[in-house]
């Protein structure tokens, strides 16, 4: 690392007198790709925002390229060069990824019009460097998913952003589109762009960074190279000690000659789910692998009734069940923990309590009233258990840190303890040490007879949990293999990708 | 570690509070500058009360429709038609019980109606209670040919009007057991829960397994029912059904319930500040009229309130 692109020197910052960043230095160099990591509400988000303009930090210094920089608001860090690949796409889908590229800043002719011809040749010319197999003139909309993230990159690096900050870019991205992603980053690192990458997923932070910055508690940890380090000593560096190794299969027993709780025949609903069948027993843990898209997510949703079911039949304990709704799936046991936490799960302006409890209003009621007492107690107890990082249970959930509000999510779903429970990536930005107690309160469900379908995109975590993993192709089940067929995570990859 | 009482006034924003400020700003200003006009007088606090009531009520039954993100712009114009069938009722001499049955079910019906077609046909509850706005006061003329409809029946009169018991007016009677019922619903029950969730995220609700469509048809018939009582009110302390009760009330009763804090976007509502909000317009009408303004600019300084009311009520989203 010859120069350096970044510092952020002794920075404090606290809300309303809870100090969230206590003396944090930030150094980053030019070309680097750094990897910023650490707990559930450590501080990694809210110190991007302070270099963002998001936030103004109360003390402290920044300087990009040995210049001392004031950023009190987005447009000053703009013009820093430094620009955020915000995890809720910023593009508009109707128009071409070249138009959204130069939206509001079009290049023009000698006449005041807008130079198309220009502004797709210097698109192309971009996206041809980086090694993207899109074209300018294509709608974003037929893009896929994946292409969208790597659109909001090039956007950023086409104004002339100098420090890109991602901020856990690969949680929506599939196997593939993540190795394409890093792919992206190699060439970006080419072209001199510093990267600042968080993300809680550790073979990816050894696999396309430099450095590493760890942060616990708002404090600096450690800045390593990490080629110094081991995967245990960032672990170790991140939650503070040892780590429990609840990431070892562990096998359990599940009584497969009783008949299936769930039968799941031919289902047909939208596009994305064409023919599906499985069965799911009591006790049982089953994990749902596949590539992005594959149907996993549409099954589900088909399943507690949010999609229309277009055929096939789903019975529980034998009987043919009618689900239009997710009042209907819940009254028969069902639950779901959706993907899409915000906009899915939480109402944003509402307390972890009251997020918390509103499945279970009725268990904590008596006839007529919300029994406070009954409500705390519930809360304490899952704040404690998945050590959910909040002030106290009325906090504003929107104020919790990522990670923080997609606990509380499961926690909802917990607490109502179903007799299937469905979660859908359910440690998608979550901590190394909330990841393991989160597989341990599945694995105890499951232990008292509740069923438990698992989708993951991390083969780690389904390995983990899964006494059986069923394998998705296009919209159909290409495989169900038991856990103890599955040697390695390179077993499963195959299964997912040869089929 | 923070003690509870830092904790206390870290969550509270001036926001919340800025009615009870407000109020208590209005109030001693008139205080002062109407001293000799008789402000501060008991008799004419009583009859701010009296003035407030229907308001109020239908402002209580509002916080619940605006808090699910809804609005309901047709509460003066069923209060006048409860007013009619009402009076109707009770001038063919079906007495009392009838009478009060059928004023209820009055609002009820109309907030039935635009609670169906807001929750199950999904038209926006904005068109739905401005077209039964007109429909409403239409039928309220209508009945009669536009004719008021005198009551004689001393008891309601009493009851719904000018009685007092143990020297309180009944209306302010009425006011404290809806407001009271409304905190409750509101604060302490699962409904109360699942109206304040379907407004702050429709979705999320509908996922957690609240049935959000009806809870959106209970909150309108609740505004309609008790537009309903605000019309019987109206009739028992007039002493007649008027097609012109509750003309212009949607306005005084959005702006209590927006002064109170209630979010326009839904998901954040509180009774009592709407209680408050509606007696702060009460009393800034009173007065007005003390002051010597007409209605015309009653009504000017009204629109004012509520769009500074809607100004500093709105929260920034940006966090
Ligand atoms: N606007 C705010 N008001 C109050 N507290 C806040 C605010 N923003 C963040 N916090 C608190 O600051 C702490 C750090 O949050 P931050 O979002 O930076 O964590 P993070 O390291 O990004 O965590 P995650 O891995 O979960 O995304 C958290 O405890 C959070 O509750
Ligand atoms: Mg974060």
């Amino acid at each position: 690392m010859s120069q350096i692109a970044l510092q952020m020197k002794g920075i404090n910052k606290a809300f309303s007198g809870v100090k969230v960043l206590k003396k944090v230095n930030f150094e980053v160099g030019k070309g680097e790709t750094h990897a910023l990591m650490g707990g559930n509400g450590a501080g990694k988000s809210t110190l991007m925002k302070i270099l963002t303009g998001v936030y103004t930090l109360d003390s402290g210094e920044i300087i990009i390229d040995g210049k001392s920089v004031e950023i009190n608001n987005p447009n000053d860090s703009n013009q820093a060069g430094v620009a955020m690949i915000f995890q809720e796409f910023s593009l508009i889908p109707k128009l071409t990824v070249a138009q959204n590229i130069y939206l509001n800043r079009e290049p023009r002719t000698n006449l005041g019009f807008i130079d198309d011809s220009k502004m797709n040749a210097e698109t192309q010319r971009l996206l041809d460097e980086l090694d993207l197999h899109i074209k300018a003139t294509d709608l974003v909309e037929d893009i896929s998913v994946g292409y969208w993230q790597m659109t909001e990159i090039v956007k950023a690096i086409s104004n002339n952003a100098k420090i890109v900050i991602m901020d856990e870019p690969t949680s929506t991205l599939s196997l593939k589109e993540t190795e394409k992603l890093f792919d992206m980053i190699d060439n970006l690192r080419k072209k001199g762009i510093t990267i600042i990458y968080i993300s809680h997923r550790m073979d990816e932070i050894f696999k396309v960074c430099d450095r590493i910055t760890i942060l616990r508690d708002g404090e600096n940890v450690i800045t390593e190279r990490l080629s110094e380090l081991t995967m245990d000593d960032v672990v170790q560096h991140i939650i503070g000690g040892k780590l429990k190794r609840t990431f070892v299969w562990e096998p359990r027993e599940v009584d497969y000659t009783k008949p299936p709780l769930l039968e799941v025949r031919n289902l047909q609903s939208g596009d994305k789910v064409k023919n599906v069948s499985f069965d799911l027993y009591r006790g049982e843990i089953l994990g749902f692998a596949g590539l992005m898209g594959s149907g996993r997510s549409e099954t589900v949703r088909a399943l507690f009734g949010i999609d229309k079911i277009r055929q096939g039949t789903v019975c529980i304990d034998g009987k043919e069940i009618v689900v239009n709704n997710p009042m209907d799936a819940m009254k028969l046991g069902l639950a779901l923990v959706p993907e899409d936490r915000r906009e899915q799960g939480l109402i944003l302006e509402h307390s972890v309590k009251e997020n918390m409890i509103l499945p279970i209003l009725k268990k904590v009621s008596n006839k007529f009233f919300v029994q406070e007492r009954k409500v705390s107690e519930v809360v304490k107890d899952y704040i404690q258990r998945l050590n959910i990082k909040t002030d106290n249970e009325d906090k504003i959930i929107s104020l919790l840190s990522g990670g923080n509000q997609q606990k509380v999510v499961l926690s909802k779903w917990l607490a109502n303890s179903p007799d299937i429970l469905i979660l859908d990536e359910p440690t998608s930005g979550v901590d190394i040490g909330a990841k393991s107690e989160i597989l341990k309160v599945i694995r105890e469900l499951a232990d008292q007879g509740k069923s438990v379908i698992v989708i993951s995109s991390e083969i780690t975590e389904l390995l983990a949990v899964s006494d059986r993993l069923i394998i998705y192709h296009q919209g159909t089940i290409a495989n169900s293999i038991p856990r103890e067929n599955l040697k390695a995570e390179e077993d499963v990859e195959i299964a997912i990708q040869n089929v | 570690m923070p003690s509870k009482m830092s904790n206390f006034f870290r969550n509270m924003s001036w926001r919340n509070y800025i009615v009870y400020i407000a109020f208590i700003f209005v109030f001693i200003f008139f205080s002062i500058y109407l001293s000799d006009a008789g402000f501060l007088t008991a008799g004419n606090l009583m009859s701010i009360a009296r003035q407030t009531a229907m308001i109020t009520i239908m402002a209580v039954a509002m916080t619940f429709v605006i808090s699910t993100g809804e609005i309901d712009l047709s509460v003066g114009s069923t209060a006048a038609l409860s007013a009619m069938t009402t009076a109707l009722t009770l001038q063919a001499g079906m007495g009392i019980v009838a009478a009060v049955i059928v004023g209820l079910a009055t609002g009820f019906i109309i907030g039935a109606i635009n609670g169906l077609l807001v929750s199950k046909v999904l038209i926006p509850s904005f068109l739905v209670t401005l077209a039964m706005m007109e429909v409403g006061r239409g039928i309220a003329m209508w009945i009669t040919g536009t004719a008021p409809v005198p009551i004689l029946h001393d008891t309601y009169i009493f009851l719904f009007g000018s009685g007092d018991i143990l020297g309180i007016p009944v209306l302010l009677i009425w006011t404290i057991i809806i407001a009271v019922i409304g905190f409750i619903l509101l604060n302490k029950t699962p409904f109360g829960r699942q109206t304040l969730a379907t407004g702050g995220n429709e979705k999320a609700a509908l996922f957690t397994g609240i049935k959000t469509a009806r809870i959106k048809l209970s909150v309108f018939i609740f505004t309609g029912t008790m537009a309903g009582l605000a019309g019987m009110l109206y009739a028992g302390r007039l002493e007649a059904g008027r097609y012109t009760f509750g003309q212009g009330d949607e306005l005084s009763v959005i702006t209590a319930v927006i002064l109170g804090g209630t979010s326009l976007a839904g998901g954040v509502g509180s009774v009592i500040g709407t209680v408050i909000g509606s007696i702060m317009i009460g009393t800034i009408n009173n007065g007005l009229i003390l002051m010597g303004l007409d209605v015309s600019q009653q009504m000017i300084v009204l629109g004012i309130i509520l769009i500074l009311a809607v100004t500093f009520g709105k929260k920034s989203k940006s966090t």
